[in-house]
């Protein structure tokens, strides 16, 4: 059933998010701590454990493969809405700062990515979508 | 007519659904006649959105985009943080946890150096503009981290509220700076394994930016990305009004 894989990652949302909460107040910031990350791992979790696999496969994954299609959508829509006049209108020093903390992130990515094992490169996505098994 | 509008303002989110999958097709027809396939379809449906979002804003002067439109009002349903976190999660489906081990400790580490360093560009840039009080240093190098944390902060330490405006502004810019820009320095900066993306995603932090960014690039990525950087705006409103505080009050 479809229903069964939305609502394995419904479950996994709001476990993640409530966990994020509990953890923001208890370093006492008025945030959320990883919320979404933290239910990210739960259905990562989730999917390799034997117990949940029902839930995983068949039509029921299908119920989290469409979602997981519809997430380039909805951050189109995520674009649309947002305050890109007060970024602009921000000034000069907003559009420096905003521009050098990328600039710099940016730059330091190629240099931690040397530390700790390494990943192989994604194949081209063309292939990844003809692929015929095999792989991993 | 009439009998149309009301449809339309009933149904808001299935509106949304429609003029997104229209937007969406445009790009893609866009990046294939217009760009060869160079610039990604999502890239370019991500920039008709905030093109869109700037067009809006102008007209209404509200500041949510398309939203303050009445007509799509549904876009903020679809855009809004609900939606997004759902789909962020569902794109977890299919990840290897190996791929999440390796990158592990390394993972960490960019989390607290994307907060320090943006915060540090951030707060260098605040004072060339002539701020010398703590706070309003502090605040503005809180906004370069995220546009959360800039407020969060700037409120627990009582900056202004003309520099707590400044410091959101600061974290859009780089939010939309980050969608924009990275799938044009993708390639340069080795953004093509799981690995990277999880550097990435901590090293940037701004969870629609990071979102949208890998999405334009590959969408395969985003859950590593998006993995680190949910992380990080905790870990900057928790760093903001103490740790950094103190150490600008100490220099000033």
């Amino acid at each position: 059933m479809i229903i069964y894989g939305v609502a394995l990652l419904a479950a996994c949302l709001l476990a993640g998010l409530y966990l994020g909460e509990l953890l923001g107040q208890l370093l006492g910031v008025q945030a959320n701590v990883g919320g979404v990350g933290i239910a990210m791992l739960l259905l990562v979790l989730a999917s390799s454990m034997q117990r949940f696999k029902p839930l995983v496969t068949g039509a029921s994954a299908s119920g989290i493969n469409f979602w997981s299609a519809m997430y380039i959508p909805i951050i189109v829509a995520m674009a649309a809405s947002q305050n890109v006049v007060a970024a602009v209108d921000g000034g000069l020093l907003a559009l420096l700062a905003g521009v050098g903390a990328v600039v710099v992130s940016f730059a330091l990515v190629p240099v931690l990515s040397r530390f700790g094992p390494q990943s192989e490169p994604l194949p081209p996505l063309e292939e990844s979508n003809t692929k015929t098994g095999g792989g991993a | 007519m009439e009998t149309l509008v009301t449809v339309i303002n009933a149904n808001g989110l299935i509106t949304a659904f429609a003029i997104v999958g229209i937007t969406v097709w445009v790009s893609y027809v866009m990046s294939a006649r217009l760009t060869a396939g160079r610039i990604h379809g999502s890239a370019i449906a991500i920039i008709l959105g905030l093109a869109a979002s700037y067009w809006a804003g102008s007209v209404t002067g509200g500041s949510r985009g398309v939203v303050d439109i009445g007509l799509l009002a549904g876009i903020g349903l679809m855009g809004g943080g609900m939606m997004r976190d759902f789909g962020i999660v569902s794109t977890a489906f299919g990840v290897h946890i190996s791929e999440l081990r390796k990158a592990g400790v390394v993972g960490v580490i960019s989390i607290f150096a994307g907060v320090i360093v943006s915060f540090i560009v951030g707060a260098l840039i605040a004072v060339a503009f002539g701020y010398r009080d703590a706070e309003s240093i502090t605040a503005i190098g809180a906004g370069a981290v995220t546009y959360i944390v800039g407020p969060v902060t700037g409120t627990a330490i009582g900056a202004s509220s003309d520099v707590i405006a400044l410091s959101v502004a600061a974290g859009v810019v780089k939010s939309i700076l980050v969608m924009i820009g990275t799938p044009l320095v993708a390639k340069y900066i080795g953004l093509n394994n799981p690995q990277s993306a999880m550097v990435f995603g901590g090293l940037m932090g701004t969870t629609s930016g990071v979102a949208g960014g890998l999405a334009a690039t590959d969408p395969r990525l985003v859950p590593y990305g998006a993995m680190t950087a949910t992380f990080y705006t905790g870990l900057g409103c928790l760093m903001g009004p103490s740790i950094l505080y103190f150490i600008v009050r100490a220099l000033v």
